[in-house]
């Protein structure tokens, strides 16, 4: 026997939206997986066409300018109370076992290893990210670089490249900065304020961070992450519509995506370094 | 040597499943100054894009002096845009840097010159467009017709054989629009190049221009001399003219039955 009429309406109408439900993931995702492929083709690209830059070094040195030394004090004055607040309450936890004077151990490894490189990547996320994305998005909406390309100047040599090395250098030397006025900020709050031995603030800390460990550790997480935060923005701003609202946009994705890389790279990284 | 040195044949582009350009045949003869006229929307210039490599053609090819755009590399494509130069709707001067470096920029990316020489070259070119005391004014200092003329002295910097030029006249006041005028053709003329012009500005576009070419529905139109089209009786190219509101080009975009439209009360969708 055939199905009533409303039977058969309401299936087609639930087969309908499962159907559209279906079709509307399946686009996301495959616009989601061009996007990674046109991310990692430009990556690509930008290591290919990098000779210019390195060639004239000054085009990465002006870039370095804008996005290291302009984020320097954004890292300094968070990296100083990041390491007061660590000095801070590691004082007030260490001191129930009477351990006080490994405050300075305890402040050191937190920077080194962990707060600097993150809290730098997402700090440069903010502030040279969203710089350099709305920077290159404008450029594309006000077609400056079409105007490069109809000129035989490839946009992503003259403008991409030097701004993706910029900040692969400039990350390391910001996280070792704030890592550094992280542990002054620590030295400050510990010894002078809450009258932790001096002595053996700094003599704990030379003997219990160790330089390819930590250091070294610190540092190759810090080039990753310059690497990820950098080529992010650039992809956004190269990918950015051309439009007011799709340069918004793309700032707002860049610090985003920028973020959860971070974090996330930074859970991968250091499972890798704990293991080796 | 050919006498023309872009030729478009045959010439079919669209996106998104609609064809923007149905077959367009074109010639640009060295030397002259050639416009491309048409409407809004009407692909004018998708074709400036389409010389210059920017886009590949459905169909059909575009020659520059005499090799086909869309089959050449990345180098090859290059190599073809040396020979232009083009000056954006907008100028697209570079806003980070002055109005010097934004002349200087492409002596100094695609020559060996020297600073010494390419700091004469750019005053010249500077000079020539009546803004060589502006040589240190930042793009945002210019006025829209400064940052064109600015822009113009950029797209010339390399002496090219073919200059486009992407609505030139947009959202100038008449002075300026003028000027640019007067520019274009004295440019075209003293560096012996090709000047095409995509614009929907009658009397300055007639008054410069050797040989117009009007796009409509992704065909050409009509094409002429500006004297032909004026005397032209096409009922398209005399409202284009003639700037007429109502004719083959309708002043009402195509909508439901008006009267029927403000008995219903439902609200519009």
């Amino acid at each position: 026997m055939s199905d009533n009429p409303i039977k058969i309406m309401i299936k087609s109408k639930l087969l309908s939206s499962i159907t559209q439900t279906l079709r509307g993931i399946g686009k996301r995702m495959t616009e989601r997986i061009w996007r990674l492929g046109t991310g990692t083709r430009l990556f690509f690209l930008t290591i290919f066409y990098s000779g210019e830059s390195f060639k004239r070094f000054h085009l990465t040195l002006r870039e370095i300018y804008f996005t290291g030394v302009m984020s320097l004090l954004i890292i300094v004055v968070s990296a100083f109370f990041v390491g007061m607040v660590l000095a801070l309450q590691g004082y007030n936890t260490l001191q129930k076992y009477g351990s006080s004077e490994a405050i300075g151990v305890l402040v050191a490894l937190s920077l080194v290893r962990e707060l600097g490189p993150v809290v730098t990547a997402l700090l440069f996320a903010g502030r040279a990210g969203t710089a350099i994305t709305a920077e290159i998005g404008l450029m594309k909406t006000t077609e400056q670089l079409s105007a490069m390309e109809m000129m035989a100047v490839n946009p992503i040599a003259r403008v991409v490249a030097p701004r993706f090395w910029a900040g692969v250098i400039s990350m390391p030397i910001l996280a070792t900065l704030f890592s550094m006025v992280g542990i002054l900020g620590g030295y400050i709050v510990a010894v002078p304020l809450i009258g932790v031995d001096d002595g053996a603030f700094w003599s704990q800390m030379q003997a219990n961070v160790d330089f390819r460990a930590d250091i070294i550790n610190g540092v190759i997480k810090s080039l990753v992450f310059g690497v990820a935060c950098t080529m992010i923005a650039l992809f956004e701003g190269f990918d950015a519509p051309p439009t007011a609202e799709g340069v918004s946009r793309a700032t707002t994705r860049t610090v985003v995506i920028s973020s959860l890389a971070v974090l996330a790279l930074d859970f991968v990284l250091t499972s890798f370094m704990l293991v080796i | 040597m050919n006498p023309n040195i872009v030729e478009i044949d045959h010439l079919s582009f669209g996106y998104k499943g609609r064809l923007l350009h149905k077959g367009i045949n074109m010639v640009f003869p060295r030397g002259k100054v050639v416009a491309i006229m048409g409407g809004s929307g009407s692909g004018k210039t998708t074709l400036l894009r389409l010389i210059g490599g920017q886009i590949k053609p459905s169909a059909g090819e575009v020659r520059v002096d005499g090799e086909v755009v869309h089959q050449q590399d990345r180098d090859g494509i290059y190599r073809l845009r040396r020979k232009m130069g083009m000056l954006f709707q907008h100028g697209a001067l570079f806003t980070d840097l002055s109005v010097f470096d934004n002349v200087a920029f492409p002596m100094r990316e695609l020559t060996d010159l020297p600073e010494s020489m390419i700091r004469d070259l750019v005053l010249m070119k500077l000079n020539a467009v009546g803004l060589r005391g502006a040589y240190n004014f930042t793009p945002t200092e210019l006025s829209g017709g400064m940052a064109r003329r600015v822009a113009l002295a950029r797209a010339v910097a390399l002496d090219p054989n073919i200059i486009m030029y992407d609505e030139p006249f947009a959202g100038l006041d008449p002075i300026s629009m003028g000027v640019i005028c007067d520019l274009i053709r004295s440019l075209n003329d003293a560096l012996g190049a090709t000047s095409i012009i995509v614009s929907h500005d009658v009397k300055e576009t007639f008054l410069i221009a050797d040989y117009v070419y009007f796009v409509a529905n992704g065909e050409v139109a009509a094409e002429g001399t500006p004297h032909d089209l004026i005397q032209s009786s096409l009922p398209f190219v005399h409202q284009f003219v003639h700037g007429e509101k109502d004719g083959p080009v309708p002043f009402h975009y195509p909508a439901a039955n008006y009267q029927s439209e403000l008995l219903n009360q439902a609200p519009v969708k």
